[in-house]
């Protein structure tokens, strides 16, 4: 498609640096693509261990009281499966954009602590190791990823399992703090001139409030992670009822983090929907103000709705409609940003690559998980679905369906500028599609089974024969989604041997990471091109109606 | 085994709550259906052609996004005010208005994968099967022995949790005779899965016969094999996990005063006949993996003693 023009006027040339080659340049690198992409491919690994944990987990549950694991098995694999998606495939995936994308959108060179940054991915990196390790201990965890004491103390969980938990997941805790320490300081201080936060891409504008989020969150966690192992392995009485402990605080300090954990690990999403949406659609953000002011609203909420995982706990009335409307208010800037996005592709080209099947779908589907998530607001409704297979069904439509859609959408739109090679589309439509169907296979049906009473953790269930049909098309779904990563999978690796050469601006899109060559080199960007607005390519590709011009002026009755 | 499901109500105090389900249902579906429609059609008429030029620009429009504020905040704060009286009907307070605190009609106590159920005011003590009145209302004492467990009846009310140090209280009640089936609800180890639990509603006179039998001590076993059999449960590990009312006192276990009157075995687990009984002792194992019971590798024909002998506990 079309090339930058020239003749530009230059702000400044940038000194050139050598790249060096081999293993070693991985290991040692500072370099914040190369972190980027060493994020996303560590992800990538512990996204296929922990969809294999899925799909053990499917195998046993495709009919009732079947044999194929035992129980401890089961528990240990279920817990194995939340905790490796949450802390080391969704979460570091969106660190690895993150850290990738943000300094070449706002054309600085690098992140802010290009140190920190590495420091920040080998400690996830070796707290993955570590959290894996226990499986070689002859004890992985076996209390959920939500680890309620006092199952989660000694008396219950009497191995080292939980250990290997806590400890991995405060080394990984450490990491993403500083991971989103240097985001913010890079947002702050690193944006090249004319860069304003009014000019700053919505999926910049989203890592940074994702980072605040990061660095008030996660305190939380590694505060109860070390009270739990004061509790394991010096004998403290923080969770233990009867020696002055209460389960109850730990539920209070986990979610405390639990909660914005789930904004966390779905605003980078909206901000890679935020981008390949307006590109694809050929027209700009629809209400670039309302879509990043909405996300600040959501980080500023997110804090105040944890006890919404609690209302079963026995609370009282008046607690419980406290979180209860703060939970419902929550929704509100998250509709609104559907209701955004599908007026950004009103009145547009839309042209229909695999990022953008991906990012249609994830409205719909990130719709039916938003949803199911306002009736987990309801306290009366809560009552009744908390712990069944609505829950398993509702969160996989926000992380999969949301999360996973989007970060999709962004891999097949970015992974030019990652390789320099474009993703090949055919197989991109085949990955889509088997994505889509096994996706909503599995979940939708899980929606009837916690109607019909199922619930959730359960290594078995009775011979009911609704539970059953219902548990086979579950599996047999899952077992589609299964296919699909491998379709994805050559994808990524034949693309990588001989793909379609990308060229600068493939897709032709507007901000600066388009502007250098694909991938970029090490200094990022030979000149960068002046910035007046959000979308400096598009007023450099159409210097007779740059956005400059407009400002946020409306144009009435646009069709 | 028939399904329960969170549609059905059995219970005055649970119809409210699949009165607002329905409702919210309904919304949630008519806003996707709304998403839905816009997304595809946007879809379909706004796909990219061969030679189209480059869309206007739109850069947003005040009015219509304050309309896509404000509505979700007024449908919600109506769906707020029905979360209230909805809350209100169907979990009414416990103490009563002058601040008295009622006595429970019934303690449940969750253990790690069965259910203790206290009657206080008869004195008995019975396992993982509720008989109540139809039509009364109880006042139910939630409490845990080890771990964070949930008491969940769909078809009857809310669900609670069991927590150790924690008691919860909760109103139960069936509006008419029947069995209601339920589960643990709050993950709590490994036979999670198999800690079902069933209320059983009887009319109030089956109720009051129910009650007085379960209060008395079973009597000692006639025949000979029923005779060796208690034999062997006092002299081998049973007793020391088990209490039967007149023989032994320890409350490790579920309390087996009376288990042959009981449907079902191990916390609805498995069907209560000799049969069923018989492979239950035989091998735990295979029943409940990882539970807290261990296989006593009783001999066959002390084996058909000690199920001969628990069949007499009616």
């Amino acid at each position: 498609m079309s090339e930058i023009p020239v003749a530009l006027p230059l702000l400044r040339k940038l000194e050139r640096f050598e790249k060096e080659a081999g293993m070693l340049s991985w290991v040692a690198s500072v370099d914040h693509k190369q972190i980027g992409i060493l994020y996303m491919v560590t992800a990538l690994i512990f996204f296929i261990a922990g969809g294999v944990e899925a799909l053990l987990m499917r195998t046993q549950l495709m009919f009732p009281e079947n044999r194929f694991l035992n129980p401890s098995a089961y528990n240990q694999i279920f817990t194995m499966h939340g905790t490796t998606m949450i802390f080391l495939v969704v979460v570091p995936v969106l660190l690895g954009l993150m850290v990738y994308l943000v300094p070449l959108m706002i054309g600085a060179r690098d992140v802010a602590f290009p140190r920190l940054n590495a420091l920040g991915y080998w400690l996830y990196a070796l707290g993955g190791c570590l959290l894996y390790f226990s499986f070689f201990a002859h004890d992985a965890p076996a209390a959920g990823w939500f680890a309620y004491p006092p199952l989660s103390e000694k008396p219950y969980s009497n191995l080292q399992g939980m250990d290997f938990w806590a400890l991995s997941l405060l080394v990984i805790g450490a990491g993403t703090v500083m991971t989103g320490l240097n985001v913010i300081a890079t947002v702050a201080a690193m944006r090249v001139q004319g860069m304003s936060l009014r000019h700053l891409p919505l999926f910049a504008w989203m890592s940074l409030i994702n980072s605040f989020l990061i660095v008030g969150a996660m305190p939380a966690l590694n505060a109860a992670l070390v009270m739990l192992l004061i509790d394991r392995q010096l004998r403290g009485n923080f969770f233990k009822p009867g020696a002055g402990g209460s389960p109850i605080f730990w539920q209070h300090v986990f979610w405390n983090f639990g909660h914005p954990e789930v904004y966390i690990m779905v605003l980078p999403a909206f901000g890679v929907i935020s981008e390949v949406i307006p590109v694809f659609s050929r027209k700009v953000i629809y209400g670039y103000a309302v879509v990043a002011g909405s996300t600040v609203a959501i980080a500023l909420l997110s804090f105040g709705v944890w006890a919404h995982h609690m209302f079963a706990v026995g609370m009282g009335h008046f607690l419980d409609l406290v979180f209860s409307a703060s939970s419902m208010l929550i929704a509100v800037p998250t509709g609104i940003k559907i209701f955004n996005w599908i007026a950004t592709m009103w009145g547009g080209a839309i042209r229909f690559t695999t990022a953008m099947w991906f990012a249609v779908a994830f409205l719909v589907m990130f719709t039916i998980g938003g949803l199911s998530g306002v009736m987990f607001a309801i306290v009366p409704i809560d009552w009744q679905l908390t712990d069944t297979y609505f829950v398993v069904a509702h969160m996989h439509y926000v992380l999969f369906g949301g999360t996973a859609f989007a970060v999709f959408a962004g891999l097949y739109y970015w992974f030019p500028k990652f390789s320099g090679r474009v993703l090949s589309e055919s197989l991109g439509k085949w990955h889509f599609w088997l994505t889509f169907l096994g996706f909503n296979l599995t979940f939708m049906v899980q929606h009837n089974l916690g109607v019909l009473g199922m619930p959730r953790r359960v290594f078995t269930y009775p011979n009911i024969h609704d539970w059953n049909v219902l548990n086979f098309i579950s599996t047999m779904g899952a077992y589609l989604l299964g296919i699909s990563v491998l379709v994805f999978l050559t994808n990524v690796i034949r693309t990588v041997r001989n793909g379609r050469i990308a060229g600068n601006d493939p897709w032709d899109a507007w901000t600066l990471e388009w502007a250098t060559t694909s991938p970029p080199p090490v200094h990022n960007f030979d000149y960068v091109p002046p910035v007046r607005s959000a979308r400096p390519l598009w007023d450099l590709k159409h210097p007779d109606d740059p956005d400059w011009r407009r400002g946020r002026k409306v144009q009435p009755n646009v069709r | 085994m028939p399904v329960s499901s969170i549609l059905q109500a059995h219970s005055k105090l649970d119809q409210p709550i699949v009165h607002l389900t329905v409702v919210v249902l309904v919304i949630m579906a008519a806003i996707l259906a709304l998403v839905t429609v816009l997304v595809v059609f946007a879809s379909i008429r706004y796909r990219y052609r061969a030679g189209l030029a480059e869309p206007p620009q739109n850069f947003g429009n005040r009015n219509l996004e304050l309309t896509w504020t404000i509505l979700p905040l007024l449908l919600l704060g109506s769906i707020f005010v029905l979360t209230v009286i909805t809350m209100a009907d169907s979990d009414p307070p416990k103490t009563a208005a002058n601040g008295d605190d009622p006595p429970a009609d019934l303690v449940i106590v969750a253990h790690q994968f069965w259910w203790e159920i206290r009657y206080p005011g008869a004195g008995f003590v019975t396992a993982n099967e509720v008989h109540l009145p139809a039509g009364r209302q109880m006042l139910v004492r939630l409490e845990a022995a080890d771990v964070i467990h949930d008491f969940w009846v769909p078809e009857l009310t809310r669900k609670e949790d069991m927590i150790p140090g924690k008691p919860n209280e909760l109103w139960l009640l069936a509006d008419h005779p029947g069995v209601y089936l339920g589960t643990c609800a709050e993950f709590c180890g490994n036979e999670h899965a198999w800690m079902r639990i069933r209320v059983i509603a009887q009319t109030p006179d089956e109720f009051a016969k129910w009650e007085r039998e379960q209060a008395q001590q079973p009597p000692s076993p006639a025949d000979a094999t029923a005779q060796r059999g208690e034999q062997l449960f006092r002299t081998m590990s049973c007793a020391n996990c088990h209490a039967i009312s007149g023989v032994s006192s320890e409350r490790v276990g579920p309390d087996l005063t009376h288990l042959a009157s009981r449907e079902t075995l191990a916390a609805g687990r498995l069907k209560n006949d000799p049969v069923n009984l018989e492979a239950w002792l035989h091998d735990p194992n295979n029943f409940k993996p990882e539970s807290n019971m261990p296989n006593a590798n009783l001999k066959p024909d002390d084996l058909s003693a000690m199920v001969a002998y628990l069949e007499t506990l009616r």
